[in-house]
């Protein structure tokens, strides 16, 4: 498996933020809910897919929409696995990896510019049996796409998704999950960013009953950069988590992070952690992460723990920001002013809390249906009864 | 016939040594038509009324009443003060991030009228407000005042004063921060809707210096959370001349 060669250039780190990964299930033990990566995670509610659970659950449906030079191939058999540089850190994502049949490879060509996204959608049919999956995304060298991942229905879902983005490539992965309430899904996204290479993560989660993401990256060579936006919206009951990881380990590479999350009801959970770790090869490197959390109601709790390692001394920038408020009174005062009912101002200030940053996802085609994604899940929830 | 009545309105704010009373009885009475000002030195509660009347949530009323047309205003949340006829330009206006001029103001509109506005005079008359205040039409799909100059802000006030229609327009300190050229724009903006029928309208300043632009009927020196003097117009004049000194000397003289 190619993750060895990348590692042997690199000096080894000490650093808790990388922790030992493993293709080997029995190299994880059972979480018990004590280990740091798992804390905040309900154990009890992932119908024990961290355990023994079989994962071979066919209660899906796929679809997969693309422009014709795009290629699609299911590969029946291990070569993919790890082909992005992931090993598995936890295990859940070695279970998943392990159980995969198949992994599913999406390349877009080398130097193809696709005039229109990529689609792939999973629609969960049931949440009985657990599935595993595996998708490779690979955007060869010099080529520009837009990805589009769409998770719907019901399902107990452990993924593994990893992305190459090969050098001077620019890849943009849009991410939704818009679960029914009773899906599971636990996923890890690995990418590799190739020189001087372009990659940018929109992560959007909104439904289901937990959700948690871990979503790595690190480079190949210079140059590389990695932008991830997240847009996160739990409601009572709902866990929501990110953990994100950010492997500075090439010079000039870039990495821009930014989530964006609102909560609301009781229990409503959401976690985020974003790890960026620098390490001493990468010199003149920038990075900037930030997560912020807008409370809407009583009872919700948003964990946001920014984490920034540095090896060198030689950076052109780094910096994070993480806050967590309610709304702003005197904002809801200046709108409901003018006549906006209390309701009507609350929703308008999530929306353009989040809005702030669908002007930055810059797929000029997905914008709009993003923000009507948003303002669907807005009217759903608190926002009910505006208006 | 419409009335703003402020009868012996009695305000104070919580602070970490207990409530601390800011207004100590205020007074006055705006008939539709009329043009008041209110003048005094910082810190004597100008906006605390402005703020009290609007409904904001900080300041407590511990006494005194406020009606419009007789209706008990203080009783109102503070978005049925706004669909009731009230309107606060406010000295330091907030921004609201993501969320463009065009649909704030739409939905304020739609608020106010019950119904939303028909879409094409609607961007016409938008337009057409921003364009009177100097306002380029890009800023209807900026952020509401984010990123806009000290400035820029008042004159969206005004622009919202004018598309929005209120009965009674109270505008707190909104010369402070323009330039001459900005200072008659706005000036401009205030007189249009002063001659609108059956409006009226409360403006409070630190400065006489709008007044020479804005003909107000009654002045109103606020000192101390009272109005220290009433009188006509010629009351600016005078505190143009000799300033505050009077009325703050008369009150240290009182401690
Ligand atoms: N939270 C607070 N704690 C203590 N004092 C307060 C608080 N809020 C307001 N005040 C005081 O209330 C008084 C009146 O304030 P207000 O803003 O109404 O004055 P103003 O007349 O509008 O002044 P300016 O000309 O500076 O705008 C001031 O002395 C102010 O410091
Ligand atoms: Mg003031």
């Amino acid at each position: 498996m190619t993750a060895e060669v990348l590692e042997g250039a690199l000096e080894q780190v000490e650093s808790h933020l990388h922790p030992e990964g493993s293709f080997d299930v029995d190299a994880h033990a059972v979480p018990t809910g004590r280990e740091e990566i798992w804390r905040f995670t309900p154990l009890k509610r992932l119908r024990d897919i961290h355990a023994n659970a079989p994962l071979a659950g066919t209660s899906f449906e796929a679809s997969f929409d693309a422009p014709d030079n795009v290629r699609a191939d299911r590969h029946e058999d291990d070569s993919l696995k790890g082909v992005s540089g992931l090993v598995p850190w936890d295990r859940i994502s070695a279970r998943a990896l392990a159980e995969a049949t198949s992994s599913l490879a999406v390349t877009i060509p080398a130097e193809a510019v696709l005039e229109r996204p990529v689609f792939v959608t999973i629609k969960g049919t049931g949440t009985d049996e657990a599935t595993a999956a595996h998708l490779v995304i690979r955007a060869e060298k010099f080529s520009k796409a837009t990805v589009v991942l769409r998770f719907e229905g019901s399902m107990t879902l452990a993924d593994n998704v990893e992305i190459v983005v090969e050098d001077g490539a620019q890849l943009a992965v849009v991410s939704i999950d818009d679960w029914a309430d009773d899906a599971v899904h636990v996923g890890h996204r690995h990418i590799r960013v190739g020189r001087d290479a372009q990659f940018k993560h929109v992560d959007i989660t909104f439904g289901g009953d937990v959700v948690r993401h871990d979503t790595t990256a690190d480079y190949s060579g210079p140059g590389g950069a990695v932008e991830m936006l997240g847009l996160y919206f739990a409601d009572a009951g709902q866990h929501i988590e990110h953990r994100l990881f950010v492997d500075h380990t090439a010079p000039k590479t870039k990495s821009h992070v930014v989530y964006k999350g609102a909560l609301q009801g009781e229990k409503a959970h959401t976690v985020w952690i974003g790890n960026v770790l620098i390490r001493k090869v990468a010199e003149g490197i920038e990075t900037y992460e930030e997560n912020r959390n807008l409370v809407l109601t009583d009872g919700c709790q948003a964990d946001s723990v920014p984490n920034l390692e540095i090896e060198t001394g030689e950076i052109e920038g780094a910096g994070h920001a993480s806050a967590t408020a309610r709304f702003d009174d005197e904002q809801l005062f200046y709108l409901r002013s003018r006549g906006i009912s209390e309701k009507e101002a609350q929703r308008l200030v999530v929306h353009g809390f989040f809005n702030d940053l669908i002007r930055q996802v810059g797929v000029a085609e997905l914008e709009e249906s993003l923000a009507a994604t948003v303002e669907a899940e807005l009217a759903k929830n608190v926002l009910a009864g505006a208006l | 016939m419409s009335t703003l009545e402020i009868k012996n309105l009695q305000v104070s704010v919580d602070t970490e040594d207990g409530a601390k009373e800011i207004l100590k009885g205020v007074t006055l009475t705006i008939k539709d038509g009329e043009t008041h000002a209110i003048m005094g030195p910082n810190g004597s509660g100008k906006s605390t009324t402005a703020y009290s009347i609007a409904g904001h949530p900080k300041y407590q009323i511990t006494g005194g009443e406020v009606l419009l047309d007789g209706e008990n205003v203080l009783e109102m949340s503070v978005d049925e003060r706004a669909r009731a006829g009230l309107f606060l330009a406010m000295q330091y206006p907030v921004e609201v991030p993501g969320v463009s001029m065009s649909n704030f103001l739409r939905t304020a509109k739609t608020a106010l009228d019950g119904e939303a506005p028909k879409l094409r005079t609607w961007v016409k008359d938008v337009n057409g407000a921003l364009d009177r205040m100097k306002l380029d039409t890009a800023f209807s799909s900026r952020s509401v005042n984010e990123g806009f100059s000290g400035g820029e802000k008042k004159r969206a006030e005004i622009a919202q004063l004018d598309l929005l229609d209120p009965k009674f327009a109270i505008l707190d300190e909104i010369d402070s921060g323009l330039d001459i050229d900005a200072l008659k724009v706005v000036s401009d903006g205030i007189n249009d809707y002063a001659a609108r029928e059956g409006k009226g309208l409360l403006l409070i300043t630190h400065y006489t210096r709008i007044l020479r632009y804005v003909k107000p009927d009654v002045v109103h020196v606020f000192v101390d959370g009272r109005i220290a003097e009433s009188g006509g117009p010629e009351l600016a004049d005078e505190l143009e001349a000799n300033g505050y000194e009077k009325y703050v000397g008369t009150q240290a003289a009182g401690v």
